[in-house]
């Protein structure tokens, strides 16, 4: 390509036509508060064999603007622009002619694998159906059903034949997620749409998925376009990337030149907003303030111009076109925005986020620096065991067998000390924390709160107990009654544990102003609430009585990436002043590394791992936090990249019956690695954790910690 | 940190909390005082029709007790100057075939209905609240033994133990009919609570309430009961309605409200024959009946929006938080 070409076409290469060109898309949707336009003049294009990566946060159009290319929207929604797929406009045609495209030249892979898929028909069929529907009568139902059978195979379905006999209930969320990219690839489409593919699934199905997206994209060769708001994700897998913010592409270029050099304040602060698994010393994480506009009545100007450091009167006035940047960036690099030129220099991205955004870390207390034996203990946890019965039967219900959620767990938590819980969806940190939570006798093992033993607790010292001890919930929208205005929901606490009406209005009002809310927020309903704000009511909540230990359960996962940061940094600053413990709860093992001081890694039921964070990450011992650390994806795709991944294989086994000796085993690969005889010790003895120790793992085989390696 | 260590300080109550409390209110500005029922208050009081319902039925209680005093007949009084006369200035409503005066026979009969058909549905929706609530909450035997109750009220043909009981109902009066009528209409929405309590039970604003301390009834007062209060609403409307209504076929039967006593059901069902003819016999009582079944729904439709944040009659329609 000579620059001259490049000039007059900066986004495509001329000798070849792009899969997928859209050009000034406009969608836009009626609703009770006048016209939302959610896609305002969107042009890009994926060429074949190209991954494209979409990032942008809920509400940026870019879910809406890839169901307009599947023809997938309401009927009430007005488009406009032109897609045209492999050189043929799809605006204007008719649902039928649609569908002939859809499914067969341009397949979806969608966030919920389970919806997509049919309770009713087993999996094999299923994948046969979408080979038969597209086959045009040429493929008979034999052979259909063998191709099938061999998708199955290719997409990493072990045992595929008879697999492909098994209906979707029976599949890990994973597996069915698999299922659906054999169904999307079932007849080589040309291109591939993956909406969010791996948000719902835990990180080393993430890994694998991915690996199965690639595997398809190398088969079949076609363009994919995924769209996330995790840039960690695409990172590693993406060629280019698009990031868009109220219904606009704000920055395009290829990866590593937008990941080193963004230029634009909203891609810089997003990735100056997430924490990195990598990185061991704690950098400051940036908080872009405020929320997305609302894009019915969109100013004029720089849309992002509310929430921007860097914004100037000239982007009230007009908003900036995506253009191609200045300097070192080539061509291909764009961004919307009018001070990009300024962004050009030579520092991190990171560096120059904090720079540009002013965020800072919040300086360590006292309480950190004195040593954890002479610092009180807040939470012990000792041996803890959790059994569910597992019955089978209505009328007579028969023990069938036992659940071992949590099966001999113990940890403990000192002031100031923030303890991160981290595993696998179905390794029995939420059954741990309930079972701590709820203060009842666990079936077996001791929980103690502040010296108290919980199991030998009356009414009212339960309820003392709980005045130190309170949680905050992953999802702000379920843990806020709608029916409850604001002061009333902080105030529940203080009114169960008997405070005055007055004590409760001042109290009100400083927590309030604690979490950063203007104390005038009581009178409305959560409902008013963004995200992030909402988390702020509940983590209000959760200090009204001041606590000693705050449970957290997932308190970041189901906030927008630019919201995370700024609720993390409030976190690790109320912890500072008001020296508090955290009991930490997460499955993102990159913000575990942030906030925690201390890092227990869970696999069904059990601690594998246990000890201080640095040590942790920086030295994994155990098989499972290596392969755990490093399916964790890097927003760096340099990093990325150069990486080595340990794909663990298989699910998670179920804890009814868990395997003997160690419970690792079935997807340990140092086991895979061992020969024979070595092996005999990890199928008989269990491995067991030295609890007392400062960095432990319960592993015959543990990696060597004098060979110490980053992640 | 200074603010946190200050409120240590301040024991609830203690020597300065009223001074800071103050500051408190002060800072909290408009939403000093913004507790779920003053909040409900001010959006159901900015609903006119709900509002207007209100006044309706207070007066129309105002009416049925005040109203006889001026008037000077009883309604058991007879006039046998006036048999089946039309509306006059000496009987208001015009007079019966015996000669009653409609008039104070028709607010004796609004007294009667209006009290009926209120508390009834009161009782009867309060009832399936409870029960329903608790055997979703408590689950276990509670629970078993709570819905054996509901399914065995079900069975129990109703109309017929009201039958066999009224003897022994007319000797109590009006009250224990009324708790009688409540006590069969129960069961189905105490069922359909159970259910939503159920669902309702596993949000985690429950679960943050339990983790607090906050006692059972009282979640289920402050937190399950208020998240179904449209269907808890529209219920207890329908069966305002639904209360009069059986009142009237159960006295039809001669086991509900017995002459000489008369309630609006009684009325209508004795005048409906004439109402060609004497028109005057039943219009009043259908008109006022009608009226307060009206009254109640408005109120009813406004009592939900002002409870549910969601709605947009009453909110403030403002722009959202910055
Ligand atoms: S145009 Fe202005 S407001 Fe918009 S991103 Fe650039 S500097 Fe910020
Ligand atoms: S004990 Fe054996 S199977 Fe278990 S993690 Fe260690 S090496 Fe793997």
């Amino acid at each position: 390509m000579t620059t001259a070409e490049a000039a007059a076409a900066p986004d495509e290469r001329p000798d070849a036509d792009p899969v997928l060109r859209v050009d000034d898309l406009q969608v836009s949707f009626p609703s009770e508060a006048g016209r939302v336009h959610a896609v305002r003049g969107l042009s890009y294009h994926v060429d074949r064999g190209e991954v494209l990566g979409i990032v942008g946060e809920s509400g940026s159009g870019k879910s809406v603007s890839s169901l307009a290319v599947m023809g997938l929207l309401p009927a009430q929604a007005r488009v406009s622009g032109s897609i045209r797929f492999a050189g043929r406009e799809l605006i204007g045609l008719s649902d039928r002619e649609l569908s002939g495209i859809r499914g067969r030249r341009i397949a979806m892979v969608f966030q919920d694998p389970l919806s997509a898929l049919t309770p009713v028909h087993t999996v094999g069929d299923q994948v046969a159906e979408a080979l038969l529907v597209h086959g045009g009568g040429k493929l008979s139902t034999k052979d259909a059903t063998a191709r099938a059978v061999e998708l199955l195979d290719l997409v990493g379905i072990p045992n595929a034949a008879a697999r492909a006999r098994a209906f979707p209930h029976e599949f890990s969320g994973g597996m069915r997620q698999r299922v659906v990219i054999a169904i999307a690839i079932a007849n080589n489409p040309d291109l591939i749409i993956a909406d969010e593919p791996t948000t719902a699934l835990d990180v080393t199905v993430q890994a694998q998925v991915l690996e199965v997206l690639r595997t398809a994209q190398e088969v079949t060769g076609a363009g994919i376009a995924i769209i996330t708001h995790d840039l960690g994700v695409v990172a590693g897998f993406a060629d280019r990337l698009m990031v868009m913010y109220a219904g606009r592409a704000v920055e395009t270029g290829p990866v590593r030149e937008i990941y080193s050099a963004p230029r634009m304040p909203y891609t810089l602060g997003l990735l100056g907003s997430i924490p990195r698994v990598d990185v061991a010393e704690k950098q400051p994480l940036v908080p872009i303030e405020g929320q997305p506009p609302s894009l019915s009545e969109l100013p004029p100007g720089c849309p992002f111009a509310p929430r921007c450091p860097l914004a100037v009167d000239a982007c009230r006035a007009a908003e900036p076109p995506l253009v191609p940047v200045t300097g070192t960036g080539g061509v291909a690099h764009r961004a919307a925005c009018h001070r990009s030129e300024e962004l050009a220099g030579d520092r991190s991205a990171e560096e120059t986020a904090v720079q540009v955004f002013g965020a800072e870390l919040v300086e360590p207390t006292d309480l950190a620096t004195v040593p954890r034996a002479r610092r009180q203990t807040v939470l012990r946890v000792d041996g803890l065991v959790k059994h569910y019965p597992l019955t089978r039967g209505t009328l007579l219900r028969r023990r069938v067998g036992t659940v071992r959620a949590v099966d001999g767990v113990s940890f403990d938590i000192v002031r100031g000390e923030t303890l991160g819980l981290v595993g696998e969806s179905g390794c029995g940190k939420t059954t741990t924390l309930m079972e701590i939570l709820s203060l009842a006798k666990p079936t077996a093992g001791t929980i103690s709160v502040l010296g108290s033993t919980v199991e030998s607790l009356g009414r009212a010292e339960a309820k003392r107990i709980r005045r130190d001890l309170q949680v905050v919930f992953q999802d702000p929208t379920a843990a806020l009654d709608p029916r409850l205005p604001v002061f009333d929901i902080i105030a529940e606490p203080l009114r169960v544990h008997g405070f005055d009406r007055p004590h409760i209005r001042r109290r009100v009002a400083d927590l309030l102003e604690l979490v950063g809310l203007r104390p005038e927020f009581a009178a409305r309903y959560p409902a008013e609430f963004s995200g992030g704000q909402r988390q702020r009511i509940g983590i209000a909540r959760a200090l009204a009585l001041e606590p000693k230990l705050v449970v957290l359960d997932e308190p970041v996962s189901a906030l927008d990436v630019s919201i995370q940061a700024g609720v993390i940094n409030l976190l690790d600053e109320l912890k500072a002043k008001l020296s508090l413990s955290y009991l930490f709860v997460a499955h993102d093992l990159a913000v575990v590394r942030h906030v925690a001081d201390r890092v227990a890694v869970m696999y069904l039921g059990k601690i594998v791992e246990i000890g201080d964070a640095p040590s942790v990450f920086g030295a994994p011992r155990h098989p499972y936090t290596r392969a755990l650390l490093s399916a964790v994806p890097v927003p760096d795709p340099v990093v990325e990249r150069r990486r080595e991944r340990i794909i663990l294989t298989g699910d998670l086994p179920s804890p009814a019956d868990p395997p003997s000796g160690c419970r690792f085993r079935t997807r340990c690969f140092t086991f895979a690695a061992l020969p024979e005889d070595r092996r005999v010790l990890c199928v008989e003895r269990e491995p067991v954790l030295d609890a007392a120790a400062d960095h432990a793992a319960a592993c015959h085989y543990p990696r060597d910690s004098t060979s110490l390696q980053r992640v | 940190m200074n603010r946190m260590a200050a409120d240590t300080a301040n024991t609830p109550g203690g020597p300065d909390a009223p001074a800071t409390a103050t500051a408190g209110a002060v800072r909290l500005g408009a939403a000093a005082g913004a507790t779920r029922g003053r909040l409900t208050l001010r959006r159901f009081l900015r609903n006119r029709l709900a509002v207007a319902g209100v006044v309706v039925i207070v007066l129309l209680y105002v009416l049925a007790f005040a109203a006889p005093l001026f008037s000077p007949w009883d309604f058991t009084s007879q006039d046998p100057d006036a048999y089946l006369s039309p509306p006059s200035a000496r009987h208001w409503f015009g007079t019966t075939q015996i000669g009653g005066d409609v008039f104070v026979q028709t607010m004796r009969g609004l007294q009667k209905s209006l009290s009926i058909g209120l508390l009834a549905a009161v009782v009867s929706t309060g009832l399936a609240a409870v029960v329903g609530a608790a055997a979703g909450y408590f689950g276990r035997w509670a629970d078993r033994a709570l819905m054996w109750l509901v399914d065995l009220m079900l069975v129990l043909p109703g109309f017929l133990i009201l039958a066999i009981m009224s003897p022994w109902l007319r000797e109590r009066g009006w009250f224990f009919f009324m708790l009688m009528l409540a006590a069969f209409m129960w069961m189905i929405t105490a069922r359909i609570v159970r259910g939503m309590t159920l669902t309702l039970r596993e949000r985690e604003f429950v679960k943050a309430a339990r983790f607090m301390g906050e006692s059972p009834w009282r979640i289920i007062f402050r937190h399950i009961l208020p998240n179904m209060a449209s269907l808890l609403i529209v219920d207890a409307t329908i069966n305002v309605g639904s209360a009069v209504l059986a009142e009237t076929g159960l006295s039809y039967f001669g086991f509900g409200v017995q002459p000489p006593d008369v309630s609006l059901g009684t009325l209508i069902r004795d005048g409906a024959p004439f109402a060609l003819t004497s028109p005057w016999l039943f219009l009043p009582a259908g008109l006022l009946l009608i009226l307060g079944v009206l009254a109640v729904s408005f109120v009813g439709d406004g009592l939900r929006d002002a409870l549910d944040p969601h709605a947009s009659h009453g909110r403030f329609k403002e722009k959202k938080n910055a």
